[in-house]
C-alpha cells in the first residue's frame, strides 16, 4: 500500500530532514510512528501527501509513484488520502456539518449524497447532535472529532494523522485513537505520528521510531521505543 | 461536466468573497462603475456626433468646373471618370442653364425682371458642373486632388473647412476617449486584482485544506474568478442604467439651451445607442472582472 524507498529530503539547508528512509506498510495496517521533535515525522507525511516532494528516492502509494505524479493528478489521489493535525484546520466560520461537507463539495459530490454521507459519518465519530455547532463552541476532543469525520467523509482507503492528540487531555485522546483504531478495523491502513508514550504502549501496534530523520526501530506489537 | 451542485456552491463562495471583502470589493465596484459610465458617456456623445457628421455629410458636396476647351465628350469622360471612384455616391451634371435657373431662383426670388435683363446673354455661361458627393468626409480631400489632376477641369471647389473640422473633431473625440477610457480600465483591473488578492489572503487557510483534501485548481480558482465577474457585472450594469435614464434628459437639455442646434442637429434615440452599448459595456465589464482576477490568481494562487 505504501512503500518508500531509499527517501531522502532536505530542506534548503542543514542535514536532511529525511535520511535514506526505506519503509513498507501493508493494506489494513496500523501503524505508530514516533520520534523526537524535529525528528522528520511531519516530513514524512508531507511527503505521503505529495506535499512535499523527495530529494532522492521513491515514494509509491496504492500503486501510484508520486515522484513522477503530474500535477494535475494529485488532486485525485489526495481524495485517496484522508488527514488530521494536531490543530485541527476547521473552517472557523462554518458549522460541523458544514466543515464536514466542505470535503465533498472540494471533490465535487453532488448534494444528495452530501446528505446522505455527513450525517453518517458524523455519527460515526459521536458528532451527530451537535451537527450545528461552530468550532469555537466545541472541546478540543470534538474539534478532532469533526476533522476525523471531514477526513473520513471521502471514503480514503488511508488514514494519516500528524500528532492528532497533541493538544488533547489523556481522555480524550485515548478515545480519539479508539475512533483511529476503529477506523481502521473497517478496513483503512492508518499511520498515526505520535509523541503520547502511554497510548503508543497500550495499544500494542506495529512501531516505528525516528531519529535525526532516519529510521532506528520498527516493532510489531511494539512500545514507545526511548532515545 | 460539472456538477449543478457544484456551480451552485462556487457562485455562492463568489458572492461571498464579495460579502467578507465588502470595502474593497464596492471600491472596486465604484471604480468600475465610473470606467463603464465613462465609456458610456464618450460612447453616446461619439455615435451622435457621428450620426451628426453622417448627417451633414449626405450635405456636403465637391463642385467640379471645366475648362473652356472642354466639349461635352469630354465633359462626359471626366464624369465617368469620377464615377468609377468607390468613394464617389452621387455624381450629377449640372449644365450651365440649370445653373443659371437654380441661381435665378435663389436670388431674383419674386423679381423676375431683374434677371430678365440677362435673358440672351447667361452670366454663367461658364459654369457647367458635376456635382459630387462622396460617402465619407475624409476622403474628400484625396477626391478632390484627384479630379484636379483631371485634363479639362478648371476648378474644384468643396465645403472644406466645415468638413475638415467635423472630422477632425471626430478623430480628437476618439483618442481621447481611447486614452481616459485605457486608464480607468488599467484602475479598474487593478483594483480587482487587489480585492481578489484580498480575498485569497482572507481564505488562505481554506484554500490550503482545500488543497489537502483533494480539490482541483479549477475548484480552487473559481469562486475567485467568479468574484471578479460578479464585481465587472455589478459595476457595469449600474451605470449603464444610470446612463439610460438620463440621455433623453440630457439631450432635451441640450436642445432647450441651445435653440440654434435644434434644426441643425438630429440626436439619435435611446433604444438605437444602446443596442450596441449595453451588450459592448456588460461583456467590457465582466471582461475587466475576468482579467483583473485571472491576473491575481495567476500570481498568488501557483498551486
Ligand atoms: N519548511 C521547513 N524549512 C526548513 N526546515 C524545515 C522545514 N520544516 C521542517 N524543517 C526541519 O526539518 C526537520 C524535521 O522537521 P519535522 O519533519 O517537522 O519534524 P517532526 O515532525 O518530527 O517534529 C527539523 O529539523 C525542522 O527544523
Ligand atoms: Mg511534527
Amino acid at each position: 500500500m505504501i512503500t518508500l524507498e531509499n527517501v531522502s529530503k532536505s530542506y534548503a539547508k542543514g542535514q536532511p530532514a529525511v535520511n535514506d528512509v526505506t519503509l513498507h506498510v501493508d493494506k489494513g495496517e496500523f501503524v505508530f510512528i514516533v520520534g523526537d521533535s524535529g525528528s522528520g515525522k511531519s516530513t514524512m507525511i508531507k511527503l505521503l501527501l505529495k506535499e512535499l516532494d523527495p530529494t532522492s528516492g521513491t515514494i509509491t502509494v496504492n500503486g501510484q509513484v508520486l515522484n513522477k505524479m503530474r500535477h494535475r493528478k494529485i488532486a485525485k489521489y489526495r481524495r485517496g488520502v484522508g488527514v488530521v493535525f494536531q490543530d485541527f484546520r476547521l473552517l472557523k466560520d462554518r458549522n460541523v456539518y458544514e466543515n464536514v461537507a466542505f470535503a465533498q463539495r472540494v471533490i465535487e459530490r453532488p448534494n444528495r449524497v452530501i446528505k446522505k454521507r455527513v450525517p453518517e459519518v458524523l455519527t460515526l465519530v459521536g458528532l451527530a447532535e451537535k451537527y450545528k455547532s461552530k468550532p469555537n463552541q466545541l472541546s478540543g476532543g470534538e474539534q478532532q472529532r469533526v476533522a476525523l469525520a471531514r477526513a473520513l467523509v471521502n471514503r480514503p482507503a488511508i488514514l494519516l494523522a500528524d500528532e492528532p492528540t497533541g493538544n488533547l487531555d489523556p481522555k480524550n485522546s485515548f478515545e480519539i485513537m479508539r475512533l483511529l483504531e476503529e477506523i481502521n478495523e473497517r478496513g483503512t491502513t492508518v499511520l498515526v505520528v505520535t509523541h503520547n508514550r502511554e497510548i503508543v504502549n497500550s495499544f500494542r501496534k506495529r512501531v516505528i521510531s525516528m531519529k535525526k530523520g532516519v529510521i532506528v526501530s520498527d516493532e510489531q506489537e511494539g512500545g514507545y521505543v526511548e532515545n | 461536466m460539472l456538477r449543478i451542485s457544484t456551480i451552485g456552491y462556487t457562485i455562492k463562495q463568489g458572492f461571498k468573497n464579495i460579502w467578507t471583502n465588502k470595502m474593497f470589493s464596492l471600491a472596486s465596484i465604484a471604480t468600475m462603475g465610473a470606467c463603464i459610465f465613462l465609456f458610456g458617456l464618450i460612447f453616446s456623445v461619439f455615435v451622435n456626433f457621428q450620426y451628426i457628421v453622417r448627417t451633414a455629410e449626405e450635405g456636403v458636396a465637391i463642385t467640379v468646373f471645366f475648362t473652356d476647351d472642354a466639349d461635352q465628350a469630354r465633359i462626359d469622360e471626366i464624369g465617368n471618370e469620377i464615377r468609377g471612384r468607390s468613394e464617389v455616391t452621387q455624381c450629377n451634371f449640372v449644365s450651365a442653364e440649370d445653373a443659371w435657373n437654380s441661381f435665378k431662383e435663389d436670388y431674383f426670388e419674386g423679381d423676375a425682371s431683374v434677371a430678365e435683363g440677362f435673358q440672351n446673354d447667361n452670366p454663367l455661361a461658364n459654369s457647367a458642373n458635376y456635382e459630387v458627393f462622396v460617402d465619407k468626409v475624409e476622403s474628400q480631400g484625396e477626391l478632390v486632388s484627384y479630379i484636379e489632376s483631371l485634363e479639362g477641369v478648371r476648378k474644384v471647389n468643396q465645403s472644406e473647412a466645415a468638413t475638415k473640422t467635423l472630422s477632425t473633431v471626430n478623430r480628437l473625440i476618439a483618442y481621447v476617449s481611447v486614452v481616459i477610457i485605457g486608464i480607468l480600465l488599467i484602475v479598474a483591473v487593478f483594483l480587482i486584482s487587489n480585492t481578489v488578492s484580498m480575498g485569497i489572503a482572507i481564505r488562505k487557510e481554506e484554500i490550503g485544506i482545500m488543497k489537502l483534501i483533494g480539490a482541483t485548481d479549477f475548484f480552487v480558482r473559481s469562486p475567485f474568478l467568479i468574484e471578479g465577474v460578479i464585481i465587472g457585472l455589478i459595476g457595469s450594469a449600474i451605470p449603464l442604467g444610470a446612463l439610460y435614464f438620463m440621455y433623453n434628459k440630457v439631450i432635451q437639455y441640450v436642445l432647450e439651451k441651445f435653440h440654434m442646434l435644434n434644426s441643425l442637429i438630429q440626436f439619435l434615440p435611446v433604444k438605437q445607442v444602446f443596442e450596441s452599448l449595453l451588450p459592448i459595456g456588460l461583456v467590457l465589464g465582466m471582461g475587466i472582472g475576468l482579467v483583473g482576477s485571472v491576473i491575481t490568481i495567476h500570481k498568488h494562487l501557483r498551486v
